[in-house]
Parts: structure tokens; C-alpha cells; sequence
């Protein structure tokens, strides 16, 4: 039962984050806040035409969200602006429907585990939240929060 | 068992207590059930859920205006109620209790009614650094309304109010000292006495948050001589929804209602209307009838076990935990009170509480994770978060041994 949650893919990107760390020529950033566990996080994002070309993330939280935003910039690289908030919402259905799950979802499919426990649902979501904002935002420099 | 254990049930048959409790005779994920969330709400006997039923089944009518037999019951039935609040808190009469939702609406109640007539401009509150939201926020709202300043009263690394830095916050533009008897996030058990004391020597009020404290420990209102008392009733093994405000009646009686309605009134015309005598004043509408007799048999169920036999049962728990937690390499106790209720708050190195929380509770064990709704006391301690496990009478040393070996599994999954 823990396995089925906590995955081997999960448990490798909550202990080592992949592109953790700050972008000095980010273009676009947003803060995402999840006030039931505090856990705040920082999105950078450098976009050129139109497309993802790298992305980074700062901040602390729970094995879900931190693998969860590690394996969310992982899987954004080289996607354009409508194909990530494509992804953004077969990920969110993933979380919150019994639907089938999506074939192009990749690796973010470790996260199936998470419908089965609701409140660990924004843990998951936070940095899709963040990057929703920061791709969809009017201001430069939003702060989302996942209530 | 160890020694320690057998001894500590040797003074308390706990294992008859928990046959008053259905719910914890049952699994979560394939585990025994291990409750230990009873800071957040405690589990209900029998005799509470027997007496809400009793009450839909036979009794069920509203109160106060029937003449009809089952009307009169159920007046009797709520009403008894407060005596026996009466007899629990020894406040001094039935009409200085009054029925509230819980120590939320309480504070609500005093800091609305009470603090829009007596607060003015440049006035001062007290509150503590280690005081639940609900005793934060509804001061504040009356501050910014009234333009008065709130001070916060500091605590040590243990978790301990600073009575030194609360003497220099009391001055004659004092006007009220809110503070928790018990907190909800550490454990703490306030002098409250000596607060209540310093805070009259200046000439303040007195608020007294419960709502951890009346589960744990005999409550006096009139030794403490505190001006407000409250706590909420689930809490006390009772239903939600109900919740008592205690209050010196010369202050209850000098106080505006806090909302209009039937039941607070004497008479009604379109000019003019005169209200209610105390309790009835600060009671409009039909209350949660059903919550205040299921409130009485709590209290009754709470009384007959003996809250000093409570408290130290749950003391012998809590020493026995605290023992047990401080030796898992890396784990961190937030809350070291010398003086303490039993409450284990802590964290652990490099592993998230919503975490720890999940892995337990696929183990069967309920503990609460997260800011316990007291942000200000996580900032205090540099935590974003903390894992909670609460201990009520109910629980036992077994149920603390399943948390250890639980957290062990929870090192094995994230080490």
C-alpha cells in the first residue's frame, strides 16, 4: 500500500529534485502556496517562442510535491505554451478522476496512486498550479495559492 | 509489556474504558485502529450517542416555548445540561453559562459584544504567542475596528510563556488578556491563575481559552477567577456544534446581545424591544438542542472516571511517549514544557509531516499534521509544519508503542 503511493520514481525525485535551484534569465516566475501545510514554492521559466525552453523550481515540501514539481520540469522541456497546459490538465485528471490514464503522460503516471488520497491531491498539484499561473497570468510575478 | 506499562495500567482499567468507545474497536488499511487526534476531536462513548438518539427518538421537540409534554423534556433534558456545566467549571450559577457553537464562537461572542462597547482607540489586548487562530483572529478584527493595538505575550524554546515579558506588556490601556489555558499545538499548561492575577493587578479583563484544557484537567473558574471561560464540546468526548461561554454575570449582564432573534427577547414591538435575562440573552434561535444534551452525557461520562484520574493517567502516557519518541534518531519534539498535557508534537529530519502522517495512516494510526491553526507557533520554532499525535484517556501504551514502530517504518520509507 505504502508502494502504491510512495514510488520508487517518487521517493528518487522527493530525495534528489531534479532542476532545483534558481534561473537568473527566467522570463517568466510564479509562487505557489499551499496554506494546509505551509509549503511554499518558486517556478522559473524560459520561454522562447512560445516554447518551454528550460525550467527550474525552489522550494521545500512534502515527498509529493517536491517529486512532483521535479518530475513537472522534467516533462515540460521543449513543449510549447497550449501543449503544457494540455498536460497540466491530464495530470489534474489523473489526480481527481477514475478516468483511464492518459497514454502521453510518462513518467508523471507514478502519481495514479494519489487519487486514492484526497488530501494529498494539492500536494501533487501545487507546481502545476504554480505553472498555470505563470503561464496564464496578466501580472509578471503571481503568488497561487492552492485553496 | 515493559514494567513502566503494566504499572501504568495497573492504576487505570483502560481496556473497560475503551469499551465505551465503538469507533476504536476497528481497522484502518488492515491495521487496528490507533486513534491519536484527540486534540483535534475526541472520539464519543456510548452513553453521548445514546442520549442524542434517545433525544430524536422520544424526546425531540424545541425548547422553551412548548407547553406540551415532549417540549417540557426536552427543556429539561438541554437545561440540565448547564447545571451540570455548572457543577464541571464550579461557576457560581446556571445563568453565567451560555450555549455557544464552541471556543470559536465564544471568543467571537466576548471579543464582539464585550470588546465593541469597552474597546476604544489606543486600547490595548494581550494575547500569547502560542494561542490557536481562534484566539488570534477575532482580536485582531477588533482591533482594527476599534484602533486598538494587540500584544502578544512571548514564549521560550520550550514552549513556555515569558511571565517576566508579559508583566511589561500590562499597562492601564490594557483592557483584555486572552490567553489558552492549554495549547493545542505544544501541549503547554499555562499558569493560568497567576495570568489572570498579573492581569487584574492592571486592571484587565480576562479571556480563558479551554477547549484543550477542559478535556485534560479539573477546571475552577471562580479559584482561577477568570472574567470569560469557554470550551468546545466535542472536544470533551461530546458531539460538535456545542460549546459553552462561561462569564461573571455582572460582565454578561453589562454585555449587548451578541445576536437578535427569538429566545434572547422579552418583549417585541416594532419601536422597541427588551431583551432576555441572562443565559437567554446571548441565546437567539433554536439552538443545537440535540448537541446540548449530548454535551451533558459527556460531561457526566467525563465526571464519573474523575478528571484527576484523567489527568494523570494521561500524564504516565505522556511521560511513557515522550520517553519512547525522544530516542528515534533525528526526531525533534516541538513543545518541552516542564508543566504539559499530553500532547507530542514534533518533527523529523529531512522528512515532510504530511508524509509521516500518510505512512502512518496506511498503518492504521490517526495523527494530525500540518500548522494546527496556529501558524505564529510554527514561525516561532522555524517549522512550516509539525506532526501531532494527542493522547486522550482512551488510549494506551501499546497504541504509543504502534506509533514508534510506525515511525520507524516511516524512516524505512524515506531514509
Amino acid at each position: 500500500m505504502i508502494d502504491d503511493l510512495y514510488q520508487e520514481t517518487i521517493l528518487d525525485h522527493s530525495k534528489r529534485p531534479r532542476n532545483c535551484h534558481a534561473m537568473d534569465d527566467a522570463n517568466y516566475e510564479a509562487e505557489g502556496y499551499n496554506p494546509l501545510c505551509g509549503d511554499k514554492l518558486k517556478l522559473f521559466l524560459k520561454m522562447e517562442d512560445d516554447v518551454v525552453r528550460d525550467v527550474s523550481f525552489l522550494g521545500s515540501g512534502c515527498a509529493i510535491s517536491t517529486a512532483s514539481a521535479s518530475l513537472m520540469t522534467e516533462s515540460l522541456r521543449g513543449k510549447t505554451r497550449s501543449e503544457a497546459l494540455a498536460l497540466l490538465e491530464k495530470f489534474h485528471d489523473l489526480l481527481t478522476t477514475d478516468s483511464p490514464v492518459a497514454k502521453d503522460l510518462g513518467k508523471l503516471v507514478v502519481f495514479c496512486g494519489v487519487r486514492e488520497y484526497p488530501a494529498r491531491v494539492k500536494c501533487a498539484t501545487l507546481a502545476w498550479h504554480t505553472l498555470k499561473s505563470a503561464l496564464t497570468a496578466e501580472s509578471p510575478d503571481p503568488v497561487v495559492s492552492t485553496e | 509489556m515493559s514494567t513502566l506499562s503494566s504499572e501504568i495500567t495497573a492504576g487505570f482499567d483502560v481496556e473497560r474504558v475503551r469499551e465505551d468507545f465503538p469507533v476504536l474497536k476497528q481497522t484502518v488499511h488492515g491495521k487496528p485502529l490507533v486513534y491519536l487526534d484527540s486534540a483535534a476531536t475526541a472520539q464519543k462513548p456510548s452513553c453521548v450517542v445514546d442520549a442524542i438518539r434517545h433525544f430524536h427518538e422520544v424526546d425531540c421537540a424545541n425548547i422553551h416555548r412548548g407547553v406540551h409534554e415532549l417540549s417540557q423534556r426536552s427543556t429539561a433534558a438541554y437545561e440540565e445540561t448547564r447545571t451540570k456545566t455548572k457543577n464541571f467549571l464550579n461557576s457560581r450559577g446556571e445563568n453565567e453559562l451560555i450555549f455557544v457553537r464552541g471556543a470559536t464562537e465564544a471568543i467571537n461572542l466576548v471579543s464582539s459584544s464585550w470588546g465593541r462597547k469597552n474597546v476604544k482607540e489606543g486600547d490595548e489586548i494581550v494575547i500569547s504567542a502560542m494561542e490557536h487562530h481562534s484566539n488570534i483572529v477575532p482580536w485582531q478584527m477588533l482591533c482594527e475596528e476599534r484602533g486598538a493595538k494587540l500584544r502578544v505575550i512571548p514564549m521560550n524554546d520550550r514552549g513556555e510563556l515569558i511571565l517576566e515579558e508579559y508583566e511589561k506588556l500590562l499597562n492601564p490601556r490594557t483592557r483584555m488578556v486572552a490567553v489558552t489555558h492549554v495549547s493545542n499545538a505544544l501541549g503547554t499548561i499555562n499558569p493560568v491563575r497567576r495570568i489572570i492575577e498579573m492581569a487584574h493587578k492592571a486592571g484587565s479583563l480576562t479571556l480563558i481559552d479551554g477547549a484543550q484544557a477542559a478535556p485534560h484537567l479539573q477546571v475552577d473558574v471562580q479559584a482561577l477567577d477568570a472574567d470569560f471561560y469557554t470550551f468546545s464540546g466535542h472536544k470533551v468526548c461530546g458531539p460538535t456544534g456545542i460549546g459553552i461561554l462561561y462569564g461573571k454575570a455582572d460582565l454578561l449582564n453589562a454585555m449587548p446581545p451578541y445576536q437578535g432573534g427569538g429566545d434572547m427577547i422579552r418583549t417585541v414591538t416594532f419601536e422597541k424591544t427588551t431583551y432576555a435575562d441572562l443565559p437567554y440573552k446571548f441565546e437567539a434561535g433554536t439552538p443545537n438542542i440535540a448537541g446540548g444534551i449530548g454535551l451533558g452525557a459527556a460531561l457526566d461520562y467525563m465526571t464519573a472516571i474523575g478528571l484527576d484520574k484523567i489527568a494523570a493517567y494521561e500524564h504516565e502516557l505522556l511521560v511513557y511517549g515522550t520517553e519512547k519518541l525522544l530516542q528515534i534518531p533525528g526526531l525533534r519534539l516541538i513543545g518541552t514544557a516542564r508543566n504539559k498535557a499530553a500532547v507530542l508534537s514534533f518533527v523529523m529530519e529531512g522528512i515532510h509531516p504530511h508524509d509521516i502522517g500518510t505512512v502512518l495512516d496506511l498503518q492504521g494510526i490517526a495523527v494530525r499534521t500540518g500548522h494546527h491553526c496556529a501558524q505564529p507557533v510554527m514561525d516561532r520554532f522555524n517549522v512550516p509544519a509539525t506532526t501531532r499525535a494527542s493522547l486522550a484517556f482512551y488510549n494506551t501504551v501499546g497504541e504509543i508503542d504502534a506509533l514508534v514502530a510506525g515511525l520507524k517504518k516511516v524512516k524505512e520509507v524515506f531514509s
